[in-house]
């Protein structure tokens, strides 16, 4: 044993400082969802919603509406696009505490204030920490894989004061990944209303958020709309440590939100 | 099908051609229906008659209200495949010994069974609350422990119940499925290319392999040969895919035996193994390139060798820290045996069949990509328990790193991609070898060109079946480390 006190003084600090100034985010490389330069759009073009697996793209007669909460970052509609409107990006930080905020509709009906007034008020309620009850509702083990990595050395979760918890009863964020199967359904319910309130609900990954590449059928779901009410949206295919890291911090309010109307803010 | 040897057998054939099979050495290796027509169901099973030679595939059709024997008493490993046709197919299968719902769970109630083609597109199933299955106990001393299907931590949702006394576990019975999604279903009528897009998602840790053997099904049904340097980068991206499983793995495994230091370090390694996998292909989890046909674009690699190889110098250091822990090992040794038999027996596969003595592997024995260009070190061992399990595992890491760099140092020039398109009616079946084991995928396509049958059979839908069988007269403290010791997912289970 004292082997390993010596290994882990000399390996030092493997931690990174992000998303404090001058942090490494370890996502070098990532590619996020695509961004939309609309005006480059050839009039009825719809080669990127015919190839779009999970209907995130709709064609409409000048250009397309968006919804980034059905995109799985493919790249698909990319490689399809003749006119290079879609371009591959590192954007990734699409967590919203409006799901319409994850819509990119050609004329968005600017609204500052109402966009200001979005909070979860939950910084009120907790102050900066949350311990977080997560339910895996049918997903792929791709959102898990990550959520494990928020605990590895480098992403550190705890020290920004955040912790997964055992027990719903000790929770204040039921933070769901899958599409919701049937089976699934009743044990979600139940540890919702294990959770002393106030409570708050994160859909995470497309699947929580819109049913992903599954969706429907004779088992799956279609995400969490309608199943519980959602104060966080992350989608995402997963969304990478770095993007559950900041949409935790989005929750928290210390972090502001990226996305408003389908436009990411850079 | 191809690549396949087809034989046709009529259902009072199948008992004698099993027993003559494994008179002969071979092994089972999956079975499953598909409907040809809307009258027909075919029954087929793939069959290993032995390493370098093509797998057999038996095709047997089922009039309808015809009940096939069942060949689990022959070999136990295709008792979950039959429940599984029992449950999708409505398919009855005569004298089964484990005759309950597993795919379904108890009280589902569809109006047909969910695979028929005429099963209503999108009607969700229909359940009732009815009693799961399980033995019964009149001891008022055994008690009896539902854990999940939400578990402490992060993990995937599944169920498991212990009969116990004290510490002793008499009985053990997990109840997966909970996360069936349907994928095999969803699928169908889908284009081809689309289908690996779903392919990647049955699995998430298992996304190149999945994407690999369904891609691998598809050139199979088209006729199409992969360009060279595609194939080697299949090879690389493969490796790294086992790269991070593994590392994960090791880090997880000293979660259970609380070595704190030793649980960091494997999962800081890991973490260094996804974020060169981000740097050379753009996702973490590795999607996106492997397409039928080739590979979608050029991953990035410079500077990747000398990445693996700093990665190297700090597992090589990892490992001797591992292996001198005796805390650590004390809490493998002995833990969790799976002896040879029922390793055979019960379809253990990948690292969990290596460790008890089946010198096994998909990339040797059925070649693909560019493995058979490859010199490969099979890991193996003999010990059955979760130490020999581990080792395996190091070893594959150190047998895939020397892999990695030998494909970067070789990598042929040449284009990526080919075209590929199946011709309506083919068939075909593809196989890789994932960090869990063995995967297949038969694909059917229709008249259309549009995908009317897949078939996704995952390594840990073969080691689930095989893991209660080590845990039934173990103990509470050791469960943790035994599950740990399997690497199992429940995702490409329960699909």
């Amino acid at each position: 044993m004292p082997l390993w006190t010596l290994f882990g003084l000399k390996q030092g600090k493997a931690s990174t400082a992000w998303p404090a100034e001058g942090g490494d985010d370890g996502q070098a490389g990532v590619l996020g969802m695509p961004r939309l330069h609309a005006e480059r759009c050839p009039p009825e073009c719809s080669d990127c919603a015919a190839v779009c697996p999970t209907r995130a793209i709709e064609a409409l007669d000048q250009c397309i509406a968006l919804d980034y909460g059905r995109c799985i970052h493919c790249q698909l509609c990319v490689e399809a696009c003749p006119a290079g409107a879609l371009e591959s990006s590192g954007d990734w930080a699409y967590a919203v505490t409006k799901r319409d905020d994850l819509k990119y509709a050609p004329a968005p009906a600017v609204d500052e204030t109402q966009a200001q007034a979005v909070r979860s008020g939950i910084r009120r309620v907790f102050g900066r920490s949350l311990h977080i009850r997560h339910v895996d509702a049918g997903s792929c083990n791709g959102c898990e894989s990550e959520l494990q990595a928020l605990n590895n050395p480098f992403y550190n979760l705890h020290r920004l004061g955040i912790f997964f918890t055992p027990s719903p009863r000790f929770a204040d964020l039921l933070l769901v990944t899958g599409p919701v199967t049937h089976a699934m359904k009743a044990p979600l319910l139940a540890t919702y209303e294990q959770m002393p309130q106030p409570r708050w609900v994160m859909a995470a990954g497309t699947c929580a958020v819109s049913g992903g590449v599954a969706e429907d059928g004779y088992a799956c779901g279609r995400g969490l709309e309608g199943v519980l009410p959602v104060d966080l949206w992350l989608p995402g295919c997963p969304p990478n440590p770095a993007a559950f890291i900041h949409a935790l911090l989005v929750l928290l309010e210390r972090q502001p939100q990226r996305v408003r109307e389908g436009r990411y803010e850079r | 099908m191809n690549p396949c040897v087809l034989r046709d057998l009529a259902a009072h054939q199948l008992r004698h051609a099993c027993r003559v099979l494994l008179d002969a050495g071979g092994r089972m290796q999956i079975a499953y229906a598909w409907h040809p027509n809307h009258k027909l169901i075919e029954v087929r099973y793939l069959v290993s008659v032995g390493a370098g030679r093509p797998f057999e595939l038996w095709r047997c059709p089922v009039e309808a209200d015809q009940a096939l024997p069942s060949l689990a008493e022959e070999t136990p490993l295709l008792g979950w495949y039959e429940r599984e046709m029992a449950d999708l197919h409505g398919l009855v299968f005569q004298n089964h010994p484990e005759p309950h719902p597993l795919v379904l769970h108890e009280g589902a109630r569809p109006q047909r069974p969910p695979l028929d083609p005429a099963y209503p597109a999108d009607a969700p199933l229909a359940y009732v609350e009815a009693p799961i299955a399980l033995p019964h106990i009149r001891n008022p001393d055994v008690q009896l422990l539902p854990f999940g299907p939400v578990r402490a931590d992060v993990l995937e949702s599944a169920q498991f119940l212990f009969f116990y006394v004290g510490e002793s576990i008499l009985h053990y019975h997990p109840r997966l499925f909970f996360k069936h999604r349907g994928m095999e279903k969803r699928c169908e009528a889908k284009r081809p290319e689309q289908g690996v897009i779903l392919a990647e998602r049955v699995s998430g840790v298992g996304s190149v392999a999945h994407a690999l053997a369904y891609c691998q099904a598809l050139e199979a049904a088209a006729d199409c040969v992969m360009p060279q340097r595609a194939a080697w980068l299949r090879v690389l991206l493969a490796e790294l895919e086992r790269l991070y499983n593994h590392l994960h793995y090791l880090g997880h495994l000293c979660h259970t035996t609380t070595l704190k230091v030793g649980e960091a370090q494997g999962k800081l390694l890991e973490e260094k193994a996804k974020q060169l996998n981000a740097r050379a292909t753009g996702s973490r989890l590795l999607r996106g390139l492997v397409v039928p046909g080739g590979l979608a674009r050029e991953p990035r690699l410079d500077g990747l060798a000398d990445a693996l190889e700093t990665l190297r110098v700090e597992f090589f250091a990892y490992r001797q820290l591992l292996e001198k822990t005796d805390s650590h090992r004390d809490r493998l040794l002995t833990t969790g045996l799976l002896s040879h038999t029922l390793a055979f027996d019960q379809g253990a596969t990948g690292p969990v069949e290596r460790a008890s003595g089946l010198d096994r592997d998909l990339r040797r024995d059925h070649p693909y990509a560019a493995y058979a260009e490859l010199p490969l070190t099979v890991a193996g061992a003999t010990e059955g328990d979760a130490q020999a399990r581990a080792n395996v595992r190091m070893d594959e890491i150190e047998a895939s790193l020397a892999l990695l760099q030998r494909v970067l140092l070789m990598l042929p020039d040449g284009p990526l991609r080919v075209p590929c398109a199946p011709p309506p009616g083919s068939e075909g079946l593809g196989w890789a070898e994932s960090p869990r084991g063995s995967l297949y995928y038969a694909v059917h396509v229709d008249a259309d060109g549009r995908l009317a049958r897949v078939k996704i059979k995952s390594p840990s839908f073969s080691n689930w079946r095989v893991f209660p069988y080590t845990v039934h007269d173990s103990n509470m403290m050791d469960y943790a480390i035994n599950e740990a010791s399997f690497g199992l997912t429940v995702a490409g289970c329960d699909r």
